[in-house]
């Protein structure tokens, strides 16, 4: 598996027993002085238990069960004071948590794949009406054929829903920005719902070393929910009803503005966890983008391997570098082409296909911008990895090789490219 | 802004001053709204003297426009009125009348 | 029994919606309404009420009121009753709110089922109120599940082959007492004390509770204004819509009826049973007269009424 943790900053495989070791149990993970072995899910999980939560409704479908399952046990050992609803469908999953959502409380949940799908018309009444519900999107494929294994075809079905979207590379991000999610979305300015999304088995199954946070220092970081509005005898409003022509395109005109008003919140919340944390996150993380000729953009897991490809060829001499985008909604427009402008090639990384359009939905959205600026970066789009084929890391090295020739040379073979396809 | 404006003038707002999220806040607003001028023809009269005050027609209304009023009457303590602001004329309340007090009458008759 | 004098005259729903002249299913909230105990809150699935109640920037309602979608009320309310629970518990509210998740026939009988009978299941405290004006009415008069036999709608028209719907009205109530809830009626707005009475009885039980009442449509059962109380009386008369109430598990009949009015009576007044008055569909008129003697008969049997 290319994406395990080659370079995580916790160094080492966790000593599960040992000399100098002192084990603990931390929301079900086994914990030593070096972090505590969760795998994605159990992370996110975990995440949403410390963050106080007040409702979660949701349906189980893999890859997302053991987050439902462990939070069942936290429910079911009276481990948090939650009201958890193990509802019959992803789609009253959403229902429900738009209910609690206006109802006034914090609401968690979490879905893949088909159950996303099933929730689509519910996405977007949970960004109209301006619910901050937090929701983990393990990625899976989309049937038919069916296919339990992770690429982003789920949620980029689900991309124009009004969601603010993160994506994550390992354990510990899908804990950090789950985290940071609540504070996001109930910033007084975003009141929109968010998605964490971490890409099926490659974060959700694999167990790895992961810094959790003292409860203590998570209730200073994120205070109880102040909604700006709810439900209530106290409140006899009327949420949800008809806007004719007349109105309807005003009030999402406030949506837009609503989620490109996450952008600063995003970056100060980011800044705060890293002051709280020593983990600091923003829109994306560019490695030795200061001086790269060629540099490859991705989401999620896949994004660690290019690091450390892109690291080994840097000790080469290479100029190249990586961008791992953890906001893809609203898109980081100005701030990712300041660094990209100067680059010669960029390799935009697809985990989905956009059937029919020039490009991958990534691709499409960063062609676009440059495009619009006149400039004169030359983008390669591959689409990998679907239904959870793997991406080793010899393709990602000779993605790159093929594209600092291309750098070199100007010359473009395909705009397009379906990586380790049979042909 | 002029209180005075219907609602739905006051609301032809710029998108940064519309209500949040399109939720109304000024709960039974539609009063203002008039549905009274859906009628045709004809409006529901109702005879204080034969009328027993057993408010059938009352609960019957779908528009809400049987108006139980504290004003007595005889010997009874309240009576029931017409709300020709939103009457939309269907006709139950006659219908209803178990003792034929309520006469649906030519639109153009004044009501005293 | 509900004293028309000592029902409130405070009106939670306000004049001034459009719903259209004689409208049953605004006769079925307005009553509904009148049941509650003390704060209410709605949520209500789209249809009818919904659109013709709140087009923006006017609301019909006093209360608290919600629209999601077509077919997820029940699971709205499910999630607004486990925020105030949850955040009662935490101090961070206070106050008891009776929720009532309300739909039409299409978002109850059809889309919304899955929904609902996961909040009975689930044992939420949420009266759910059902306004059967027996089609889509809101789209332009479409067949649902809750349609009668027989009944010409857009999409069951009566053609020279096929005499309006095919297929019995959902045994919608059954459907509900199967899961074991507390408390589950049918009613009529034709008779607004029974349905004020079992409303309030819905509000009072503690967990789920279903109340079904028929909402005549002038304009889809293509009948005069006038007669919507009178045809929801009828309804009941004829046998087409028995009244009764499910106390755990227990049948009981609201109303005691000697012979069955003929549904020709009934038929006679509506424009969607107009081709069922035509010679050559004689014995379609029979068939639904068997099968509303039979649904009549079963519903008496649970009851444990004696049968003649």
């Amino acid at each position: 598996m290319s994406r395990k943790k080659v370079e995580s900053s916790i160094e080492g495989i966790i000593p599960y027993s040992g000399e100098g070791s002192t084990i603990t149990i931390e929301g079900g993970a086994v914990c030593t002085q070096l972090g505590c072995a969760y795998n994605g899910d159990e992370a996110v999980a975990y995440a949403a238990k410390q963050s106080n939560v007040d409702v979660v409704a949701a349906y189980p479908i893999t890859p997302q069960t053991i987050i439902v399952e462990r939070f069942s046990e936290y429910v079911a050992n009276g481990e948090v004071s939650t009201k958890y609803l193990p509802v019959e469908s992803e789609h009253s999953a959403m229902s429900a948590c738009v209910g609690a959502s206006i109802g006034g409380a914090r609401v968690f949940t979490s879905s893949a794949s088909q159950g996303l799908a099933l929730m689509h018309e519910v996405l977007y009444l949970a960004s109209g009406l301006r619910c901050p519900i937090v929701m983990a999107v393990v990625n899976r494929a989309l049937s038919a054929p069916i296919n339990i294994h992770g690429d982003h075809s789920d949620m980029m079905g689900s991309r124009d829903c009004g969601w603010i979207q993160l994506y994550t590379e390992n354990a510990q991000e899908a804990y950090d920005l789950t985290i940071q999610s609540f504070k996001i979305a109930e910033d007084k300015n975003v009141q929109l719902p968010i998605t964490v999304n971490l890409d099926g088995f490659f974060i959700s199954h694999s167990t790895e070393s992961m810094k959790s946070i003292a409860d203590e220092d998570i209730n200073k970081f994120l205070p109880p929910r102040t909604p700006i509005y709810k439900l209530d005898h106290d409140s006899p409003i009327s949420i949800g009803g008809m806007a004719l022509p007349e109105y309807y395109y005003e009030f999402k005109r406030q949506q837009e503005e609503a989620i490109n008003s996450a952008k600063p919140v995003v970056k100060n919340v980011g800044n705060e966890f890293g002051e709280m944390t020593g983990r600091k996150y923003g829109f994306f993380e560019a490695y030795e983008m200061n001086d790269a000729d060629v540099a490859i953009i991705s989401l999620g897991s896949t994004s660690g391997s290019v690091r450390s490809v892109a690291k080994k060829l840097r000790a080469n001499g290479e100029k190249v570098g990586a961008i791992k985008l953890w906001m893809y909604r609203p898109f980081p427009t100005e701030e990712l082409f300041s660094i990209i402008k100067d680059l010669k090639v960029l390799v935009v990384m697809d985990r989905a296909i956009s059937f029919g359009a020039p490009y991958g939905a990534l691709c499409s959205d960063i062609s676009s911008i440059l495009q619009n600026r006149d400039s004169e970066v030359k983008v390669l789009n591959m689409i990998y990895g679907l239904g959870g084929r793997d991406i080793p890391t010899t393709t990602i090295q000779q993605v790159f090789e093929e594209s600092l020739h291309t750098a070199k040379t100007g010359e473009v073979k395909q705009r397009i490219k379906f990586l380790d396809m049979r042909e | 802004m002029n209180q005075k404006e219907p609602l739905s003038k006051r609301m032809k707002l710029s998108w940064r001053e519309m209500p949040f999220a399109g939720i109304m806040f000024e709960p039974g607003s539609s009063v203002e709204y008039k549905t009274g001028d859906w009628r045709i023809e004809r409006k529901p009269q109702i005879d204080g003297e034969k009328c027993i005050r057993c408010f059938i027609c009352w609960i019957f209304c779908p528009d809400v426009s049987i108006k139980r009023v504290p004003k007595p009457y005889k010997k009874h303590i309240e009576s029931v009125e017409v709300d020709y602001y939103h009457c939309k004329g269907c006709g139950i309340c006659a219908a209803e009348c178990p003792v034929n007090a309520i006469e649906m009458i030519e639109e153009s008759t004044d009501v005293p | 029994m509900v004293v028309l004098k000592n029902l409130s005259t405070e009106e939670l729903y306000a004049p001034g919606h459009r719903l259209c002249a004689g409208c049953g299913p605004s006769i079925s909230i307005r009553m509904a309404l009148k049941a509650a105990r003390g704060p209410i809150a709605v949520v209500n699935a789209t249809g009818c009420v919904e659109v013709s109640t709140t087009i923006f920037p006017y609301t019909a309602w006093r209360i608290p009121w919600v629209h999601a979608l077509f077919e997820n009320q029940a699971a709205v309310a499910s999630g607004l009753e486990a925020a105030y629970q949850s955040l009662e518990e935490k101090g961070k509210r206070k106050g008891k709110v009776d929720i009532i998740a309300v739909g039409g026939d299409g978002g109850t009988f059809d889309i919304g089922i899955q929904a609902i009978s996961g909040m009975l299941e689930r044992g939420h405290d949420i009266v759910y109120l059902c306004y059967d004006n027996e089609a889509y009415m809101n789209t332009g008069i479409q067949r649902s599940g809750a349609t009668p036999r027989g009944a010409a709608t857009t999409t069951s028209p009566a053609g020279k082959v096929i005499p309006g719907k095919r297929g019995k009205k959902k045994d919608f109530i059954g459907i509900c007492a199967a899961h074991g809830i507390s408390y589950a009626a049918t009613a009529s707005i034709g008779f607004f004390s029974d349905y004020i009475d079992k409303m309030k009885k819905a509000i009072e039980v503690d967990g789920p509770a279903v109340v079904h009442v028929i909402a005549p449509c002038p304009l889809g059962w293509r009948s005069n204004p006038t007669e919507t109380v009178k045809l929801a009386k009828m309804a009941v008369l004829t046998g087409l819509f028995p009244i009764y109430e499910v106390n755990d598990g227990i049948y009981k009949m609201s109303m005691k009826l000697g012979r069955l009015l003929p549904i020709e009576e009934y038929f006679k007044l509506q424009g969607r049973f107009q081709h069922l008055m035509k010679p050559e569909w004689k014995n379609e008129v029979e068939e639904i007269k068997k099968d509303t003697e039979k649904h009549y008969k079963k519903i008496l049997r649970l009851a444990g009424e004696k049968i003649t």
